[in-house]
């Protein structure tokens, strides 16, 4: 009898092995290993003709952080965080709740702030592009309705990250609105009512009532938008590739430019490493603080 | 008071989707307009739809829709059997180690495939998969997320009917392909929304593995023909980026409701 269950266990592992093999072995290929080669080939230098790669160490890490070009870049992208993640998800709360609300044409409404979502971050830029055109451009001809001049809204070092800026939160503000869509869907109507018979004001039902109720919900998208803050820089190829004078240039376009512009993969490497690094920190941070104090399902 | 500021909710919710909408609305109208009535906003302009001819004479779109859907299928088919055989052995099966290897695969969620260029297209072109459809899409096929939505819709599968399929003399392939995928359709049809909706979008990786019209995608494409290099107008790429987004756009209106749903089930864990 024994023996029955040593043998029925052995194969119950021998299966879920196998189950799990194709994903293994592509999650080894695609991301584990790659990982590691990525760390491996950041401590090396790069190799050119006369001079093979060899190991220098941390030198690659010390040489971006002498870089102000990498300065640049991280400020930008912390700006870029800082500006997309509070502003996508403070617009995607009114939407919520409007669109949650007794409002007339609510089914366009929703649909004008979701469309965004299955459109490509190419399209998206091609769209804004028109947008931004110094005097042709619809923001310019607004503005001179207004007798305000012509502005390049992409050309200059003062607007580019916000101009791309917008274009972000343009696209992700009604990805984030479905989420707390549905979460408000989830708050019992008895709440509503109790408030109305103790004579709360509707500001101060959502305040009290409903916002503290979204919190996981908002912490669960400022996961998302925190990892899309990385990830997020395809309209950059379209609207400004990182100009001008790399004013609009975030971390995982300038790693793309490092390799296959510049052809420099040590420090392309070394830069992954860092945001990997800051990524394990947010997964960190989700998996043990987070998940324990949030309950989604 | 409480009407008035009613009204003024209203007003602010559709001011706000004018906004939102109004960028979409904008090409679809220069793409149909010469480029000099698109910029002046000349709204008694006529008509026309020489800006598509224009669009489509210069690319080889035909070519670039067929390898999305072909990028789009190639991926949903081997998310699909990759994410099911281990979503299956997550939920269902028993075996030392198992644990420990789930947490690998979560932390995939945090090691983006997008991070990840280089390293992946050394891999990719090792392989000999540079620039082809499969080296575009293979990367995605073993996606974290999926994984843990199939164990999610596995383990809601009740143990009842795994019992009495084993009793009919069932084997594990049989009992996952009757009992187990049948039942998990909500959560398919739903990741594959939200998997086509992306992939279908993506940009970056495919610009790094493709090298010719013969595998690039649409995206890539697209911003090919948008380069101001190519010196094209306005409507012109207003033209293409409509036809580029037509076919997402159009089954996004009608399947709307199924899209957000999609993207809610993906989302909420």
């Amino acid at each position: 009898m024994a023996k029955h269950v040593d043998i029925e266990r052995r194969r119950q592992a021998i299966y879920g092995w196998i189950l799990l093999s194709p994903a293994a072995i592509l999650l080894t290929t695609f991301a584990f290993y790659p990982s590691l080669a990525t760390f491996w080939s950041s401590i090396f230098s790069r190799e050119t003709r006369r001079k093979p790669s060899e190991f220098v160490g941390a030198q690659n890490y010390t040489d971006l952080f002498a870089d102000p070009t990498f300065w640049k870049v991280v400020t930008n992208n912390l700006i870029y965080a800082g500006a997309t993640i509070p502003i996508s998800i403070a617009i995607a709360l009114a939407m919520a709740l409007w669109a949650n609300s007794k409002i007339p044409a609510r089914g366009f409404v929703r649909t004008a702030y979701f469309t965004p979502t299955v459109l490509p971050m190419i399209a998206a830029a091609n769209l804004w592009l028109f947008f931004y055109t110094p005097g042709l451009g619809v923001l310019d001809q607004i503005g001179a309705l207004f007798g305000l001049p012509s502005v390049n809204w992409l050309g200059q070092p003062e607007t580019a990250l916000w101009a791309v800026i917008i274009v972000t939160i343009w696209k992700e503000a009604g990805f984030f609105m479905i989420f707390y869509l549905a979460a408000l869907q989830t708050i019992p109507e008895d709440l509503k009512e109790a408030a109305d018979i103790e004579g709360a004001s509707r500001w101060m039902y959502t305040r009290r009532i409903v916002l503290p109720l979204l919190m996981p919900t908002t912490l669960f998208i400022m996961v998302n938008a925190l990892i899309n803050s990385v990830k997020l820089i395809d309209h950059l190829f379209i609207l400004t590739k990182g100009g001008p004078n790399d004013a609009s240039k975030l971390i995982l376009y300038y790693i793309w430019e490092m390799a296959f512009a510049f052809f420099d993969a040590p420090h392309a490497a070394a830069m992954t490493i860092l945001v990997l690094f800051v990524l394990g920190v947010v997964a960190g941070i989700k998996f043990t603080i987070l998940d324990k104090r949030t309950h989604y399902q | 008071m409480s009407t008035l500021s009613r009204h003024i909710e209203s007003f602010g919710a559709l001011l706000l989707a004018v906004i939102w909408i109004s960028p979409l609305l904008f090409a679809f109208w220069a793409a149909f307009h010469s480029t000099s009535d698109a910029v002046n906003f000349n709204l008694s302009a006529p008509w026309t739809l020489d800006n598509f001819r224009v669009a489509w004479e210069g690319a080889p779109w035909l070519k670039y829709f067929l390898n999305t859907f072909l990028l789009v299928t190639v991926i949903l088919i081997g998310q699909f059997i990759v994410t099911t055989l281990a979503g299956f052995a997550f939920a269902q099966v028993q075996f030392p180690g198992r644990d420990l290897v789930f947490i690998l695969v979560l932390m995939q969620l945090f090691i983006l495939p997008e991070v990840l260029i280089v390293e992946n297209y050394a891999m990719v072109s090792r392989l000999g998969l540079f620039d082809t459809i499969l080296g575009v899409g293979m990367p995605y096929m073993a996606s974290a997320f999926g994984i843990f939505l199939m164990r999610q819709a596995f383990k809601g599968v009740p143990i009842e009917l795994h019992e009495a399929a084993r009793v009919e003399g069932c084997g594990w392939f049989g009992i996952l392909w009757r009992v187990y995928v049948p039942l998990a359709r909500p959560t398919y049809l739903a990741y594959a929304l939200v998997s086509v909706s992306t992939h279908w979008n993506n940009f970056l990786w495919p610009l790094i593995v493709t090298n010719s019209p013969d595998t690039r995608p649409l995206t890539v494409g697209l911003s090919i023909f948008g380069a101001p290099e190519n010196g094209v107008d306005i409507s012109v790429i207003s033209a293409a980026t409509m036809m580029s987004v037509a076919p997402l756009l159009i089954a996004f209106l009608v399947f709307q409701r199924q899209f957000v749903q999609a993207f809610l089930r993906a989302g909420i864990k």
